[in-house]
């Protein structure tokens, strides 16, 4: 099902528009202050990290404000940087495409990102090494930015593995923990493996459209052959898959919660991991040209979305509740993007929405672990709600908007992925209702053992409010969740219309179709289920089990198992093997040489046996052997 | 006049010097079998000359007997030090240059 | 042709003389006067660097009219690139080692002699390997190929390891193998340009000389021999990983990032520029030894229990990615061959340097030794750790132009080869991150609290800075270094007659 495609061509930045690299630049030269300054900046360390965020949020902001004024065929700006790598066929440039769908991101990032930074130096108080924190927080908004704003996919790439890095830096921040120091390099290996696939579709656009720049790849997309379309479709999705933790690279979310909370929040929810989706809505005409490969990133959206949701059921620590959710409602946008331009749009209106609520609840999820001593378990927690009224009625609007609870935010987000995908087949539609349910089964789990219920708390645990400074941005956050639905309902899909190549039809706030209300009743469902289930004793251990759905999920769907068994273990073995061969073939052969010389030395050696009688008869041997060589040879 | 019968002297004679060497253990006898040989050749090249009417084999003749003089010289001189430190004659015994 | 000033003749012999002041110096005053050498020559380096891009600075003198040996120097891009590699190298691998007159390991032996020689030793190499670089006649080139295997086998057996004797052993007997290969090869291009009219040893003039393919293609064994076992590559490599492990790891920085280089130089300027026509029929040979060589290095660098193996194994799996550059005959994967050359050179020596920092502290480089370092020596992590990230090929840093230039150039010609050599960069990623693991993160054990007592000094933060601020550079700004070498892949190209392939003639509707 192939439309029209009308490629975007972006002008030429103008006025303020030429000033668009301070987004990048300012948090960078903060990041630099911060790394090399050392020690001499840690008193206003954090605060300068901070303004990072915020100087790059006020240039997004007021970009975006331009944008807006601009007429619709305007909008999309190319901002040239500099030549990066020019060499032969090779011709990559570093250059920004500031357009709709890159300032969406740009404001979601440097938005939430800084609500996150200033929360952060109150949830960081206490750590030694904060001012280091904040200059890695910088680093990955700065990798961030360059992610979403390249306009081409090498620079994206820069982008991509810088994120990858400042992710790395930040799930190990505190690599004394041996379990943290783990989570990061499994972060980043897995997500090198997804690397894999946009390193080789580069190759192949190089090989086949002579360029990777965005514009040139799409207006160029439809001159290539099937089945390299459909190659790059699935390098592409690969790639996504390792970035935003679908299945099969999925492992490494879960881990990551190693790291603390505001990461968790602002990379492992909001902005890093939607960076695989980013990346399937860029390069929409490519998935367009090829159905296999659209299919393949629907299932792996359906998929994944099942999967996070019943790792997240069966999680009593509520990082890895959330992350699990995360990965689901990925599922969800990865579903909407592999739908192609129908989807697209509600895919970006999802990840907006999931980008201020996840981050809301993660926040959340870190003030009641400020109150309970950095514990995480959710069986230790238990009538929080009244000793925390802010955290709770935050985290409540949070839930109420990631269930679907209308009018919140995520009733309508998730409302248009669920009716693009039934409209794409009736199984992806039953699929997301589904998950929907769970979703709401799981979240209400949460609530309930964690703000509900009976005092579940170890000694000396004294749980309070936290400080303004981490409630403010709550506060915020909140609101965005709760009103962010229904401000861009309708407005996202015609804003986004031109970079997805959508052709949004007008949706009013009150028309809610017929699947709006089957997932609606789902939901509720769920709802009742889970406090039915958890409203009664639970119990401080968790308890041993049997059931096999719920140890599959304990147990991450086996997929560290699995790894293990086969990469790490196997992995271990075959490297072993090739180290074995290298020892006694490869310089065995070598020292092979050595020994011969020493033997054949040896051997000739023996000859020389300081017996004049045994030189002499030597000597007479050869006389004869040269006397016959002569005489035979005068015969011959 | 053929030289035949000198040279298949030559030859018995040089044979019996070479065997001698291989065969004898004493010193003195090897030294002298190694005179037998050379001796053995100047029989055979002054039989040639004279066969060739030339008279380069019987100066090459003077040449080696004046050569195995001095080899006798030295080689006598140095048998009788190993004898005085090594107290032995045999040829077997003088084998510390082997590896 | 040849300038008033014979600016090349003097940076060669630059280094060479301030060796011979060193070798008679004693003490303290030898090794200062070594470093104001190698900073001489680092001075007159960069100044021919320039002035080979704006001038021509080609000398050509007869040397042996008899059988047709020039003494004929000049610098083309790749040139450049090298001679500005190693003048940087030199000056701060002497930095680096400047303590070396203690032992520092409990595993180590004395050192045989005192610092002046270490220094006058690493100017011999310096001297020759510039001499090596700027050859424009065969046997000038073979004469100090060979040569600067003498100071090398000196440096590595003067310090180090226990069994440094025999480590430097093997490496000379394997590098003089693999020259006397080379030399029959020599007197095969005299006995060529002898048949063809004038003997001549210039390469310029050889590749137009026509010759039986039978011939050619021996010449080529016989000199791609010598330079796979210099490079090294898969199955001649195992000389490296022992001269690493005992040699000290500055004289190893110098091996690795100058003399390896010798090897793919050699490839370029002498294979592809002399013997064309048997450089394309070697090609599917050479490809499949390249790409053995990335994952074979790197799974062995995964295997590795002692960090200075490790960065050995590393340098024999990018030299693979070298390899298939130069082989895959399109001039951004050669150009792209050529940087790698020069990123590599700065990013192994910083690697190997900061291994020397943790050998310096803790006396042993065992990974088993061990453990929580970032929190005794922050500094020192992340030197490693951004070196780690180079070697890894992190966008961003000088390793990554260089790796990606090479697929992206390779992808269309060798396919294949490229889907199994990306996959070394995820091996790359596990051994780097896999070693920063096992030896800075976690909780310190009281041996290592006691022995690693103090972060980076000043000296090791002059000497590494460079490093990594090159890295950073050329990372984000390459572009002016890749006019410079692709000036060389271009000239390449045309000796051997290939053309870049088309976009789109890989898989059109």
């Amino acid at each position: 099902m192939v439309s029209l495609l009308e490629i975007v061509i972006p002008v030429e930045a103008t006025g303020l528009f030429s000033y668009a690299w301070l987004m990048i630049a300012i948090p960078l030269v903060v990041s630099a202050i911060l790394l090399l300054g050392g020690k001499a900046t840690d008193a206003w360390g954090h605060w300068l990290g901070v303004l990072g965020a915020l100087g790059s949020f006020v240039v997004t902001a007021v970009l975006w404000i331009q944008m807006l004024g601009a007429p619709v065929d305007q909008r999309a700006v190319h901002v040239p940087m500099f030549d990066w790598i020019s060499v032969g066929s090779l011709d990559l440039k570093a250059a920004l495409l500031v357009d709709q769908l890159s300032i969406l991101f740009a404001l979601l990032v440097t938005g939430v990102g800084s609500l996150i930074f200033i929360y952060s130096v109150g949830y960081m108080a206490h750590d030694p090494n904060r001012r280091r924190f904040f200059a890695f927080l910088n680093l990955f908004i700065v990798a961030m930015l360059t992610l979403v704003l390249a306009d081409n996919y090498a620079l994206l790439f820069v982008g991509w593995e810088g994120v990858g890095l400042a992710s790395y830096l930040l799930i190990g921040f505190w690599q004394e923990r041996h379990s943290a120091a783990l989570a990061a390099k499994k972060a980043f290996v897995v997500n090198r493996i997804g690397d894999l696939g946009l390193l080789l579709a580069m190759f192949t656009m190089v090989a086949l459209f002579g360029s990777v720049n965005f514009t040139e790849v799409n207006q160029a997309a439809s001159s290539a052959g099937s089945g390299w379309l459909t190659a790059l479709g699935l390098f592409l999705l690969l790639a996504a898959c390792g970035k935003s933790a679908q299945v099969p690279l999925q492992s490494w979310l879960l881990d990551a919660m190693e790291g603390p909370t505001p990461v968790s929040a602002l990379i492992h929810a909001a902005t890093m991991v939607t960076a695989g989706v980013y990346l399937v809505v860029r390069s929409h005409s490519i998935y367009e040209l090829t159905a296999a490969a659209s299919l393949a990133v629907c299932i792996v959206g359906v998929v994944t979305l099942l999967a996070g949701a019943w790792i997240g059921s069966t999680k009593d620590d509520i990082k890895k509740v959330l992350a699990g959710s995360t990965m689901s409602q990925i599922g969800y946008m990865m579903l909407a993007a592999g739908i192609g331009p129908a989807g697209g749009a509600f895919a970006i209106f999802h990840l907006f929405t999931h980008g201020f609520f996840k981050a809301n609840m993660f926040l959340g999820a870190g003030s009641v672990m400020h109150a309970m001593n950095d514990d995480t378990d959710m069986r230790h927690f238990g009538a929080l709600r009244k000793v925390m009224p802010w955290t709770f009625i935050t985290f409540a609007i949070g839930y109420l908007a990631i269930i679907g609870i209308p009018p919140f935010a995520g009733f309508y987000s998730k409302d248009h992925i669920v009716v693009a995908a039934w409209e794409r087949g009736w199984y992806f539609g039953v699929l997301a209702i589904v998950g929907a349910g769970i979703t709401a089964f799981y979240m209400t789990r949460l609530m309930m053992m964690t703000f509900f219920g009976t005092k579940r708390w170890a000694d000396g645990v004294h749980p309070h409010e936290s400080p303004k400074i981490m409630v403010g941005p709550l506060v915020v956050l909140s609101i965005g969740a709760a009103v962010l639905g229904m401000i861009l309902n309708n407005s996202i899909q015609h804003w986004l219309a031109p970079p997805t190549g959508g052709h949004p039809h007008d949706a009013a706030l009150w028309e809610i179709p017929w699947q709006g209300w089957v997932t609606l009743l789902v939901v509720l469902v769920g709802v009742a289920i889970g406090y039915l289930m958890y409203r009664g004793e639970i119990s401080f251990e968790q308890p041993h089990t049997t059931n096999p759905i719920v140890y599959i999920g304990r147990n991450d769907l086996l997929a560290d198992k699995f790894n293990d068994a086969v990469f790490v273990r196997g992995g271990g073995k075959a490297a072993a093997g090739v180290a074995a061969v290298d020892d006694l073939l490869v310089d065995g052969g070598v020292r092979s040489t050595a020994t011969l010389a020493t033997s054949l030395g040896g051997a000739l050696g023996k000859l020389e046996n300081g017996y004049t009688r045994s030189y002499g008869l030597t000597m007479v041997i050869g006389v004869v052997v040269v006397g016959a060589v002569l005489i035979l040879g005068r015969l011959a | 006049m053929s030289p035949n019968a000198y040279v298949v002297l030559s030859a018995i004679l040089f044979s019996i010097g070479l065997l001698g060497f291989l065969i004898r253990r004493n010193v003195l006898i090897a030294f002298m079998s190694v005179e037998l040989m050379l001796n053995s050749a100047n029989l055979a090249m002054v039989a040639f000359s004279y066969a060739n009417g030339t008279l380069l084999g019987q100066v090459g003749a003077f040449f080696v007997m004046v050569v195995a003089a001095c080899e006798v010289v030295i080689g006598l001189a140095i048998i009788m030090i190993i004898f005085k430190t090594r107290r032995s004659a045999s040829v077997d015994d003088q084998n510390q240059l082997k590896h | 042709m040849s300038n008033s000033i014979p600016l090349l003749t003097i940076l060669g012999v630059l280094p060479l003389a301030f060796a011979l002041i060193a070798f008679v110096v004693r003490g303290k005053a030898g090794k200062q006067l070594a470093l104001v050498g190698s900073l001489v020559t680092l001075a007159v380096g960069v100044w021919a660097f320039f002035a080979a891009g704006s001038g021509d600075l080609s000398e050509l003198v007869p040397w042996i009219p008899q059988i047709g040996a020039w003494y004929a120097l000049s610098l083309d891009g790749m040139g450049r690139a090298m001679v500005l590699l190693t003048v940087i190298l030199v000056p701060i691998v002497l930095g680096a080692e400047w303590t070396l007159d203690q032992k520092k390991a409990e595993a180590h032996a004395e050192p045989r002699w005192g610092g002046n020689v270490f220094g006058a030793l690493a100017l011999l190499v310096e001297g020759f390997a510039l001499f090596v670089f700027m050859s424009a006649d065969v046997l000038l080139f073979y004469i100090f190929f060979e040569a600067t295997l003498i100071p090398m086998f000196f440096l590595i057996t003067g310090w180090g390891g226990a069994k440094r004797g025999r480590a430097a052993m093997k490496f000379l007997l394997f590098s003089l193998a693999g020259g006397l290969v080379m030399l029959f090869a020599v007197i095969g291009v005299y006995g060529i340009t002898a048949g063809a009219g004038q003997p001549s040893f210039l390469i310029d003039d050889f590749a137009s000389i026509p010759m039986s393919e039978t011939v050619q293609k021996v010449l080529f064994a016989g000199f791609f021999i010598a330079f796979a076992v210099k490079a090294p590559m898969v199955p001649v490599h195992t000389w490296l990983p022992d001269t690493a492990e005992q040699a000290l790891p500055g004289a190893t920085a110098l091996l690795v990032g100058i003399l390896d280089k010798i090897g793919t130089f050699g490839m370029i300027r002498i294979c592809l520029g002399m013997l064309p026509g048997a450089s394309l029929w070697a090609t599917p040979f050479v490809v499949v030894l390249a790409v053995i060589s990335i994952i074979y290095g790197a799974v062995l660098a995964i295997t590795s229990t002692n960090l200075l193996r490790l960065v050995a194994y590393t340098s024999v799996s990018h030299f693979g990615f070298m390899v298939l550059g130069i082989f895959a005959f399109t001039t951004t994967a050669m150009s792209g061959s050529i940087f790698y050359m020069l990123a590599h050179g700065f990013s192994s020596a910083a690697l190997f340097l900061a291994v020397g920092f943790l050998l310096n502290r803790r006396g042993s480089v065992e990974i088993a030794d061990f453990g929580g370092v970032q929190q005794l020596a922050p500094l020192l992590a992340g030197v490693f750790l951004i070196s780690g990230l180079a070697t890894l090929g992190l966008p961003g840093t000088a390793n990554f132009v260089g790796e990606f230039s090479i697929m992206t150039g390779s992808w269309q010609r060798q396919t294949a080869a490229v889907v199994i050599a990306v996959l070394g960069t995820v091996l790359a990623a596990v051994y780097v991150l896999w070693a920063y693991q096992r030896v800075f993160t976690g909780q310190p054990t009281d041996a290592v609290k006691q022995s690693v007592t103090s972060d980076l000094g000043g000296r090791e933060k002059l000497v590494i800075g460079p490093l990594i601020a090159l890295l950073l550079l050329f990372g984000f700004y390459p572009q002016p270094m890749i006019n410079v070498v692709e000036q060389t892949a271009s000239t390449t190209m045309n000796v051997v007659g290939m053309t870049d392939p088309l976009p789109g003639s890989m898989g059109g509707k």
